[in-house]
C-alpha cells in the first residue's frame, strides 16, 4: 500500500516499544469490532485511474460541448500559471496558518486576497473567504440582524434561489423573518415600497439571477434612513471589471461567488465565498482574517487576527460556527486576478459583456425567442415558445450545453416554464454560437 | 475615597451618590493579558445584576464583563475605544468601563469588599 | 534600509508595474450596443499590473514561507495532516469532472451522479448508516447539518427540545453549531480518566435534551469506552447521538459507528480521506444520517434508479425550504473533493483503511510510549491515533508550552496543537498519522527528548528567543488586534 511507509518490522519494534503482542490490543477498549467490510481492495494508479475515467467519460462536458450556462458558475479560461502555482505543495498541503512564523506564505496571500476584493467591490475590507456564494449571503444577513438588533429580511426575487434557500435555513434559527419576494425576470419588483422601521437588511444581487443590471443606490439610502443594511450579492467576479461596483452603490455588504475566477467549474463545488463590508463593522464579520503587524525584529508580517470573533475561543458565543475559509480557491483566485491586473481585469470583463450582447442578439432573431431584460452584463433570461426544460435537455442530446431552465429551481411557477437562462463568457466562440442558434431554429 | 465592592467574576463597583462606576480588577487583566478591544454597552440600557454588560477581549481570549449591580447604564469610558491597554495600566482608574445609576442599591450585599475580595484571590492561587 | 532579501517579498501592490497584464486577451469586438443602463464602472479599480513571471516569481516565493505535509513532519493534532495523493489532483482535473457545469440537465451528468453516489456508498458501508448527507462544506458545516437534521426530526414530534449536550474537551465548533441552531448548550465534565463522565452525563440528561455531541476518539486521544452506556442512556430519554467525525481515522475500516448507537457523524473528507487541505480549505463534511434521520436530510441528494441517476432538488410544496432541513450551501456539495477522496478510498481498499487506521494508532501509541518519561502525559495509555502532553513537565522551567512549539519550528518540524483541548493545562495535542515512517517518528522522538532536557535544564533564554530560522520570528498579535490593518492602502491615497 503505497501511502503506508511503516514496514512489517517496524511495526513490531514498534509494537515491542509499546509493550503491546499487536494493534489489534490497541483497540481493546472498543467495544464492537466491525465484521468485514463489503468494501474491494486496495488498487494501483492505473485500475483507479481506469474506473474514474471512465465515470468522467459519461459526462457531457464543457472542454467539447459549447456552453452557455451561468446561473452562478462559469466556465472561464484559467491561465497555466494559476494551475501551476496552486499546486506547489506548500500551498497545497498547509492548513489554516496557526504558525504565523512558517505560514507567511498563506498570510500573505490572504492578505492580498482581501484587498484585491475590497478593491472591486468597492468596499472597505472583506475577510479571507467563505465556503461559497450562497453561505457567504447567509452569514451577511445573520450579521445584519446582529448589527441592527432586528430580524426582518428582504430577499429581493431577483436573488439566486439556492442563496435565498441556505439564507432561509440559517436564518430560521436565529429568528430571521424573511420576507421573500416572488421570482422577478421583468425587473420590475418594489424594494423601496416594502421598507420597514424594522427592517435589518435588504439583500439584491446585480447583475440579478435573470440578468439586469441595476443602480441600488436609491435602495442605500431607503435602508440607510431607517437604519437598515443593503446587502449585496454578485455571483460573478468578472462583471465588477465592467460594472459600478455595489460599494460605490453604497452597499453595507457585499457577498458573492468567487468560482468565476477560481477554476472550474467542477460540477459547482468547491466554490469561493466572498465576503466584504464596512471598517466600522469589522468585529462583527464571520470567518477568517489576516491582520498586518511585525515581528520581533520590526519585520512586517502578517497574522490571523480578530480571532475572539470564532469559535474555538468563544464557543456557542461565536459569530459563527464555521472554521475552515476555501483557502486554496482564494489563492486560485487571487493569481488569476494577479496575472490580469488592472488592463486584463477590465478587458476580460468587456469581452464577456461583448459575447453576451452578441449572442442576445442572435438569439432574438430565432423565431419565438424573446431576450427578456433590457440589461445585462453577461447573461439574461430568454422566452421561448416551449418548455425551456424540453429545449435544455433537446440541447443536451445535441451535445450543446444551452441554457438554464428556471423551472429547475422554480418548479412551482407555471409562468416560468418558458424561461431559459442564457451565459456567454470568453470562450464561447462564433462557432459554439452558430451551433446554438441553429439548434434551436430547428428545434422550435 | 469610596469603597470597592467585587464580584466572584473580577469585577469593581465604586458607589458614589447611587451612581456606580464598573470596571475589571487587577487580578482579572493580568489573567487576560494585553487588551485589544472592549466592547461596551450602550448608554441608557438597563442591566439587572449578572447579566452580561460589555466584553473584554485580548488576543486569545474574550470574557464577558457582567453588571455587578442592577441599573441603568449613564455613561461608558469611550477612550477604551483608541486604548483599550488604559484596562491593563490602570484598571481601578483610567481603564473604568462605564457608569450606571444604581436601581437596587441592595445588590451590594451580595458583592465583597477589598479584605475579601484579596482573600478569595489568594486562595484561587 | 534595504529589507528586500529572500526574507521578504513586497505585496503584489508594491510590484505594480501600470499597463503590464499576465494574460493576453485579445482586443474585444466593438460593442453594438451597451446594454450595461449607464452602470459602466468609473475609474480605474486599483489591481497591480504584473507580467507572468513576475506572478510565477512572486508565489514562488511566497510558497517558500510555507509549510505543508510535503516539507516534513506536521503532528497538528485534530487536523489529520496526512499524505495528499497525488491521483486525487489528477482525477479532479480530468474534463469529464472539471468541465461540467451543476446545472447541465441531469441526463449528461450521468458519471458524476455515479461518483457521488459511489462515494455514499463507501461512507454508508464504513459507518454502518443507511444514509449520507453529501452537501456540507467542512466539518462545522457537517456538524450543522447533523444538529439541524436531528432538530427537525424531533420538530416532527413536535417538540425541538431546548438543550444540547457537548462534553468540556469538545471542539469549539460543537457549542457554536448547538447554539447556531437554536439550542442551549451545557457542559458535560470529565472524569480523571480524560473521559465523559457516565454519572455527570446521566445527570444533565432529560426530556428538554435534544442531542449530546461527542468526539470518539475524545480530543485527549482516547477512546470512549463507555459509549454503549453513554448512547443507550442518550436514547433512553428521546435525544439523539451525535458523533463528531473529526477523529474517524482513529475507526475507519474497524469500527463502524452505527454499532456504537450513533444516530448521526459528519466526515471530514479532507482528513480521514486525505484530501489537500489547502491552506485552510476547501474541504468536505459528509455527515451520515441514521434511518430516522434520513427523512430530514438537506437538499440535494441523489437518487439511483432503474434509468440511471437522479438528482432531488426541490419539492413542489416548498420552494425554498422544500425538505425540513433546508439547504445548506449552493449547487450539490464539494464535487472536487469528493472525486479526490474517492480515488484515495479505492487506491487504499478497505484492507489499507483498517491498515490505515491500525498504523495511526500504533504510531501515537509510539509516540507515548517514547517520551512519556520526557514529557508528561496526563492520561495513562493506550491512545487511540493521537497522544496528549500536558506542561507539567515545565513546571519551573520558565519554558512553555507556546515556547515548545516554536523551539520545534527551528528544528524543521510543524509544531503539535497547543493548548487544546482545554481540559489539561498547557495541552500538547500530537497526531502523527499512519503516513509517517518510523525514521521520521525515531527522529522526532529525539528531537522532544532533547529539548525537553534543554527545558530542564534551565535554558528558558533560547526557548524565549525560538524560532530563529524561520521566515518571520514571533509576530505581535496584541497589535495586530489592537489596530486592525485587513487590506493594503495605496501611500498616496488619502
Amino acid at each position: 500500500m503505497r501511502f503506508l511507509p511503516l514496514t512489517e518490522s517496524d511495526r513490531a519494534a514498534m509494537l515491542a516499544a509499546v509493550g503491546v503482542p499487536s494493534v489489534e490490543s490497541l483497540f481493546a477498549e472498543v467495544p464492537v469490532n466491525a465484521p468485514p467490510l463489503a468494501l474491494p481492495d486496495h488498487q494501483g494508479e492505473l485500475e483507479v485511474s481506469r474506473a474514474l475515467t471512465a465515470m468522467a467519460a459519461r459526462n457531457l462536458n464543457a472542454a467539447t460541448a459549447p456552453c452557455f450556462l451561468g446561473c452562478g458558475v462559469y466556465r472561464r479560461h484559467t491561465p497555466a500559471a494559476v494551475d501551476a502555482m496552486i499546486q506547489r505543495g506548500e500551498f497545497l498541503t498547509a492548513y489554516t496558518p496557526y504558525q504565523p512564523e512558517i505560514s507567511q506564505g498563506t498570510l500573505q496571500y490572504l492578505f492580498e486576497f482581501q484587498t484585491q476584493v475590497a478593491l472591486i467591490t468597492g468596499m472597505e475590507v472583506a475577510n479571507a473567504s467563505m465556503y461559497d456564494g450562497a453561505t457567504a449571503c447567509a452569514e451577511a444577513v445573520a450579521m445584519a440582524c446582529r448589527i441592527t438588533g432586528r430580524k426582518r429580511v428582504m430577499l429581493s426575487g431577483n436573488l439566486h434561489p439556492h442563496y435565498r434557500a441556505v439564507t432561509a435555513t440559517t436564518a430560521r434559527y436565529f429568528g430571521g423573518e424573511l420576507d421573500k419576494l416572488p421570482p422577478d425576470p421583468i425587473g420590475i419588483e418594489d424594494l423601496i415600497g416594502r421598507i420597514h422601521g424594522d427592517t435589518a437588511c435588504v439583500v439584491v444581487q446585480n447583475p440579478g439571477f435573470f440578468g439586469h443590471l441595476k443602480d441600488y443606490s436609491a435602495l442605500a439610502t431607503a435602508c440607510h434612513e431607517v437604519g437598515a443594511l443593503l446587502v449585496v450579492a454578485v455571483t460573478d467576479p468578472v462583471s465588477l471589471g465592467l460594472v459600478v461596483p455595489p460599494g460605490d452603490m453604497g452597499a453595507d455588504i457585499v457577498v458573492g461567488e468567487g468560482q468565476g475566477l477560481a477554476g472550474p467549474m467542477s460540477f459547482g463545488g468547491p466554490g469561493l465565498g466572498l465576503f466584504a463590508t464596512r471598517e466600522r463593522f469589522v468585529r462583527q464579520i464571520p470567518g477568517r482574517l489576516v491582520g498586518e503587524t511585525v515581528d520581533v525584529d520590526g519585520r512586517r508580517g502578517w497574522v490571523l487576527t480578530l480571532a475572539t470573533r470564532e469559535q474555538h475561543i468563544r464557543r456557542e458565543k461565536a459569530t459563527s460556527n464555521i472554521c475552515t475559509n476555501s483557502g486554496l480557491m482564494a489563492l486560485t483566485f487571487t493569481i488569476h486576478l494577479a496575472l490580469l491586473g488592472e488592463t486584463g481585469f477590465a478587458r476580460l470583463a468587456q469581452i464577456n459583456h461583448v459575447a453576451a450582447v452578441t449572442l442576445a442578439r442572435r438569439l432574438a432573431q430565432v423565431r419565438g425567442v424573446r431576450v427578456v431584460p433590457s440589461t445585462y452584463f453577461n447573461e439574461f433570461a430568454v422566452t421561448l415558445p416551449k418548455s425551456a426544460k424540453v429545449v435544455a435537455d433537446g440541447l443536451a442530446a445535441r451535445g450543446i450545453l444551452g441554457g438554464v431552465p428556471a423551472s429547475r429551481f422554480y418548479p412551482q411557477f407555471p409562468e416560468l416554464e418558458d424561461v431559459l437562462l442564457v451565459a456567454a463568457t470568453e470562450t464561447n466562440t462564433a462557432v459554439d454560437m452558430d451551433m446554438l442558434v441553429h439548434a434551436l431554429e430547428d428545434m422550435l | 475615597m469610596s469603597e470597592l465592592w467585587f464580584t466572584k467574576d473580577h469585577e469593581w463597583v465604586r458607589v458614589d451618590n447611587g451612581e456606580g462606576t464598573v470596571g475589571v480588577s487587577d487580578y482579572a487583566q493580568k489573567q487576560l493579558g494585553d487588551m485589544v478591544f472592549i466592547d461596551l454597552p450602550a448608554i441608557g440600557v438597563t442591566f439587572a445584576q449578572g447579566d452580561t454588560a460589555a466584553v473584554a477581549e485580548s488576543v486569545k481570549a474574550a470574557s464577558e464583563v457582567y453588571a455587578p449591580v442592577s441599573g441603568v447604564v449613564e455613561a461608558i469610558n469611550a477612550d477604551l475605544n483608541n486604548t483599550p491597554s488604559m484596562v491593563n495600566e490602570d484598571p481601578y482608574g483610567q481603564g473604568w468601563f462605564f457608569r450606571m445609576h444604581l436601581t437596587s442599591p441592595s445588590d451590594l450585599t451580595s458583592l465583597m469588599d477589598e479584605t475579601a475580595y484579596e482573600a478569595y484571590i489568594n486562595e484561587l492561587g | 534600509m534595504d529589507t528586500t532579501t529572500l526574507q521578504d517579498e513586497p505585496l503584489l501592490f508594491e510590484k505594480d508595474r501600470p499597463g503590464l497584464s499576465g494574460v493576453d486577451l485579445p482586443e474585444p469586438s466593438p460593442l453594438l450596443e451597451d446594454r450595461l443602463g449607464g452602470l459602466r464602472r468609473r475609474g480605474p479599480v486599483g489591481l497591480p499590473g504584473l507580467s507572468e513571471p513576475d506572478v510565477i516569481r512572486h508565489y514562488t516565493r511566497l510558497s517558500q514561507k510555507n509549510y505543508g505535509i510535503d516539507t516534513g513532519f506536521y503532528p497538528l493534532g485534530s487536523c489529520t495532516m496526512k499524505h495528499n495523493p497525488r491521483l486525487g489532483e489528477a482525477m479532479a482535473r480530468l474534463p469529464g469532472f472539471a468541465e461540467i457545469h451543476p446545472f447541465q440537465p441531469v441526463g449528461s451528468v450521468q458519471g458524476a451522479l455515479e461518483l457521488m453516489n459511489t462515494l455514499a456508498e463507501w461512507l454508508k458501508t464504513l459507518t454502518g448508516l443507511p444514509a449520507v448527507a453529501l452537501s456540507p462544506a467542512a466539518g462545522a458545516h457537517g456538524e450543522w447539518c447533523g444538529i439541524m437534521t436531528i432538530r427537525a426530526a424531533l420538530e416532527k414530534q413536535g417538540d425541538p427540545r431546548r438543550r444540547v449536550l457537548v462534553p468540556d474537551s469538545a471542539h469549539g465548533t460543537n457549542p457554536a453549531t448547538a447554539a447556531r441552531c437554536g439550542y442551549a448548550v451545557e457542559s458535560v465534565p470529565g472524569n480523571d480518566q480524560g473521559r465523559v463522565s457516565l454519572a455527570s452525563l446521566k445527570a444533565r440528561l432529560g426530556g428538554d435534551v435534544a442531542a449530546l455531541m461527542l468526539t470518539n476518539p475524545n480530543t485527549c486521544g482516547l477512546f470512549e469506552d463507555e459509549i454503549l452506556e453513554i448512547a443507550a442512556a442518550v436514547h433512553a430519554v428521546g435525544a439523539y447521538f451525535y458523533l463528531d467525525g473529526a477523529n474517524f481515522n482513529a475507526l475507519v475500516g474497524r469500527v463502524r459507528v452505527a454499532d456504537l448507537g450513533v444516530d448521526a457523524m459528519h466526515i471530514n473528507l479532507h482528513k480521514t480521506f486525505a484530501t489537500p487541505h489547502g491552506g485552510g480549505g476547501p474541504g468536505a463534511g459528509p455527515t451520515v444520517l441514521s434511518q430516522a434521520l434520513a427523512p430530514f436530510a438537506p437538499l440535494p441528494f441523489v437518487v439511483s434508479g432503474a434509468k440511471g441517476f437522479t438528482l432531488v432538488e426541490s419539492t413542489h410544496r416548498s420552494p425554498d425550504e422544500s425538505v425540513p432541513s433546508g439547504r445548506l450551501k449552493g449547487f450539490h456539495g464539494q464535487f472536487g473533493v469528493f472525486v479526490r477522496a474517492l480515488a484515495y478510498m479505492m487506491s487504499m481498499g478497505g484492507d489499507g483503511l483498517r491498515q490505515a487506521s491500525g498504523d495511526a494508532v500504533l504510531n501515537a501509541n509510539y509516540l507515548l510510549a517514547s517520551l512519556k518519561d520526557d514529557l508528561s502525559a496526563p492520561f495513562a495509555g493506550p491512545c487511540m491515533h493521537e497522544v496528549l502532553f500536558d506542561d507539567s513537565f515545565l513546571k519551573g522551567t520558565g519554558v512553555t508550552t507556546l515556547d515548545m512549539a516554536k523551539a520545534m519550528i527551528d528544528e524543521g518540524y510543524h509544531p503539535m496543537t497547543v493548548y487544546f483541548p482545554l481540559v489539561v493545562h498547557g495541552a500538547m495535542l500530537i497526531e502523527p498519522t499512519e503516513t509517517e515512517s518510523k525514521d521520521t517518528l525515531d527522529r522526532f522522538i529525539a528531537t522532544m527528548k532533547t529539548l525537553a532536557a534543554r527545558a530542564k535544564a534551565g535554558d528558558s533564554e533560547s526557548f524565549r528567543l525560538a524560532p530563529r530560522h524561520a521566515p518571520r520570528r514571533r509576530l505581535d498579535e496584541t497589535r495586530a488586534a489592537r489596530t486592525p490593518v485587513l487590506r493594503w492602502k495605496s501611500p498616496v491615497a488619502t
